[in-house]
């Protein structure tokens, strides 16, 4: 079974991902091709800041009047035949998508591609109730082959090589060991179109859903979400309810946003707007259409302005692109659903703070993540805001290796430098310490820890107002 | 027109050379520079560990000095701390008064390079022989969006040969706590970068933040680079006149 990291042990999690060379060259070729088509598809967009503005304003508006939305979208999807389902959180979710897949009858259940339902680890509860369920994104698919959570939230196998998928498909699928991608995906297609032809009951998560007429649009490259939705006699959707956008004349600016920030493509290959079950015997959909509107934590962050945006979020992948931190770790590393820099802002919002209290730190604050954002979310703002939630708020978080001391350290810190007389007598002691006992201070925490890969600066013989009364003097 | 140079506290105790230099070339546009020895830190380092309410009194010093000294502007050679002063007034939502005071002061607050540009320097006046590479400092940058004005003054340099290197707008790993909270991460984020700066065959790595150049100074001396690393201050005002 794909389990996560443990999240309370970033650092650990990120050493170790440091010293697997082979992923760490295959993610730094696949985010800097994605970034790259990122800006090749920018290029040709002058309006995009002006779009950003617009998509953000549609984001704000919808999360402010949010309760007015969803009755709306529910009451439409009711009226096109559809049934909505509320979910406070992933046991109701888990519950309801697990009666729904008993209700539908023998045979698998085959998934698109879905964050939301890796949120409420939807494939374990499918394991431990012995029902099958098939991934049908072909790196969705590739990452259950492989017992592994998404390593990405746009592409789940980005770290994995051709050769290591090809080695992986030799032992569970039985193709050629040296098979090439066009093999693969071949061998995929072939498995995978008789799970379709088997299901009772398909499942996806949706990028948008529309108050005005009840319709989810799910977008995708490989035709497997289309298969899903169609053939498929029972469909469910989990839909996180900040995916809620007011008018499906909204969709226009999303889908200039959207499929740019993620792949790099004008548009994906596939759009599918689903809007109620088919009526009559020669349209396409399901028999059945369930939409199951998740909250687990989303209310919460939508109750603070601070963290409101937070739910803004598209799910471009953009932001985990362009992070160095990312660059270097990758998604496992954070040992959460959603990893990179806006896994590091959502993850601590939806499950307990103390678990997450390291992931706000895995972060340089360098804002390349808020230059990227299709919907300028201020992730440095809000990586600050849990920060301070982590170190000064009221939640209580376990006391982690060296917290007293930084915290002693910080205020000690600060008393000095609010007193310039004491701060000065303290540089002039630690000038004195750093000529004649620096080797002993670099065994001591911070520098100790600085001289993990770099040479400790000296002090400078004398401090910089020193050297100006002498100017002045001269 | 009266400036006042915030010495940051890493020039101050680690490398004062660009504080002077950052003084000559400000006095180069006519400016009286005047510094406060009574400033001590911005407080980026307590608000960026999750601290703000640390950093109050540290802002309000700094306002306060601001005000004292009657300097038309607060120049920073430093991207970083001059973010730090754009960023008081979220400090202050509950304290209107100051949150007015800090608005004023961030409005009056500029990186080095920004600042020369604004008050009209075409020509830097120092003269520096060597392939210099630049690093966008995230902050200065990203915060600030000084990306073309360093470049245009280290053209003018006589003698420097300015070298665009790939990854030049990458992180350099440093981040404040960061650095020594995650020492290996920090250190393969500068590596990174260095990479390039190796392939570009550069006699210096050059940016407008002294922190990041510390961190990046570090990783190159440790593994054996003939890289020096200078503040953009120091190669602008470079040969200008010693008064050490």
């Amino acid at each position: 079974m794909a389990e996560h990291l443990p999240m309370e042990q970033f650092p650990a999690n990120a050493r170790a991902a440091l010293n697997d060379g082979p992923q760490r060259q295959a993610l730094r070729a696949a985010t800097n091709l994605f970034d790259e088509r990122r800006a090749t598809a920018l290029a040709t967009a002058p309006d995009w800041q002006s779009w950003r503005e617009t998509a953000r304003a549609v984001k704000d508006h919808t999360l402010l009047h949010l309760d007015h939305y969803l009755e709306q979208f529910e009451r439409n999807a009711i009226a096109r035949g559809a049934h909505v389902h509320w979910a406070t959180d992933a046991a109701d979710a888990v519950r309801i998508l697990l009666d729904l897949a008993r209700a539908a009858g023998k045979g698998p259940v085959v998934k698109s591609k879905s964050m939301t339902t890796e949120e409420v680890r939807l494939n374990e509860a499918f394991e431990h109730a012995g029902i099958e369920a098939v991934e049908t994104d072909l790196g969705e698919w590739i990452q259950q082959l492989a017992g592994e959570v998404p390593f990405h939230i746009v592409v789940p196998a980005i770290h994995k090589s051709r050769g290591q998928i090809a080695k992986l498909f030799a032992e569970k699928v039985g193709t050629a060991p040296d098979a090439d991608a066009k093999t693969l995906t071949a061998a995929a297609r072939e498995k995978l179109r008789v799970k379709f032809a088997q299901a009772g009951l398909g499942i996806s998560g949706a990028n948008f859903a529309i108050a005005e007429t009840g319709s989810l649009l799910i977008l995708e490259n490989e035709g497997n979400v289309r298969l899903t939705t169609s053939v498929v006699r029972v469909h469910a959707a989990l839909v996180g309810i900040e995916k809620m956008l007011p008018r499906v004349a909204d969709l226009d600016v999303f889908l200039r946003l959207l499929p740019r920030s993620g792949t790099g493509q004008a548009l994906t290959t596939y759009q599918s707007l689903l809007t109620g079950p088919k009526t009559a015997s020669g349209d396409e959909g399901p028999d059945e259409l369930h939409v199951v509107l998740l909250d687990n934590g989303r209310s919460r962050m939508l109750a603070q302005e601070i963290t409101r945006q937070s739910l803004a979020c598209i799910r471009c992948g953009a932001c985990l692109n362009v992070c160095p931190v990312y660059q270097q770790v990758g998604g496992h590393a954070y040992g959460s659903v959603y990893p990179g820099p806006i896994g590091a802002v959502v993850t601590p919002q939806l499950v307990p703070l103390a678990r997450a209290a390291q992931l706000p730190f895995a972060s340089t604050l360098c804002g390349a993540c808020r230059d990227v954002c299709p919907v300028k979310i201020d992730i440095p703002a809000l990586l600050l805001h849990l920060r301070q939630q982590v170190r000064e708020g009221s939640v209580a978080v376990p006391a982690a290796q060296g917290r007293f001391f930084e915290r002693l350290t910080m205020r000690l810190a600060a008393f000095v430098m609010q007193r310039p007389r004491l701060y000065r007598f303290a540089t002039a002691l630690a000038r004195l310490l750093d000529r004649f006992a620096g080797p002993l201070l670099h065994r001591l925490p911070p520098l100790s820890k600085w001289r993990q890969g770099r040479t400790v600066p000296r002090l400078g013989k004398r401090d910089f107002h020193t050297l100006w009364r002498e100017r002045g003097r001269k | 027109m009266r400036v006042s140079l915030f010495v940051t506290c890493l020039v101050d105790q680690c490398w004062p050379s660009i504080g002077l230099a950052a003084a000559k070339l400000l006095e180069h546009t006519g400016c009286e520079v005047i510094t406060d020895r009574d400033q001590t830190c911005c407080g980026q380092p307590f608000c960026n560990s999750g601290y703000p309410r640390l950093a109050e009194p540290l802002a309000k010093k700094v306002i306060d000095a601001f005000e004292r000294s009657g300097a038309e502007a607060l120049i920073a050679p430093s991207g970083s701390c001059a973010a730090q002063v754009h960023h008081y007034p979220g400090l202050f939502a509950a304290e209107p008064a100051w949150l007015e005071r800090a608005e004023r002061l961030a409005a009056r607050t500029f990186e080095l390079s920004q600042f020369l540009v604004q008050r009209g320097m075409q020509k830097a006046p120092g003269s520096f022989v060597g392939r210099v590479a630049w690093h966008d400092a995230c902050h200065g940058l990203r915060d600030l969006g000084v990306r073309d004005e360093p470049r245009a003054l280290l053209r003018t340099v006589a003698g420097l040969e300015l070298v665009e290197i790939a990854a030049a707008e990458a992180c350099c790993g440093f981040g404040g706590t960061f650095a020594v909270k995650l020492p290996e991460l920090s250190v393969a984020i500068a590596d990174h970068k260095i990479d390039q700066v190796e392939r570009a065959a550069v006699d210096v790595l050059a940016s407008g933040d002294a922190s990041c150049l510390l961190h990046l100074r570090g990783r190159l001396e440790r593994r054996g680079l003939p890289v020096r690393t200078m503040h953009l201050a120091e190669l602008l005002a470079h040969g200008l006149y010693e008064d050490r």
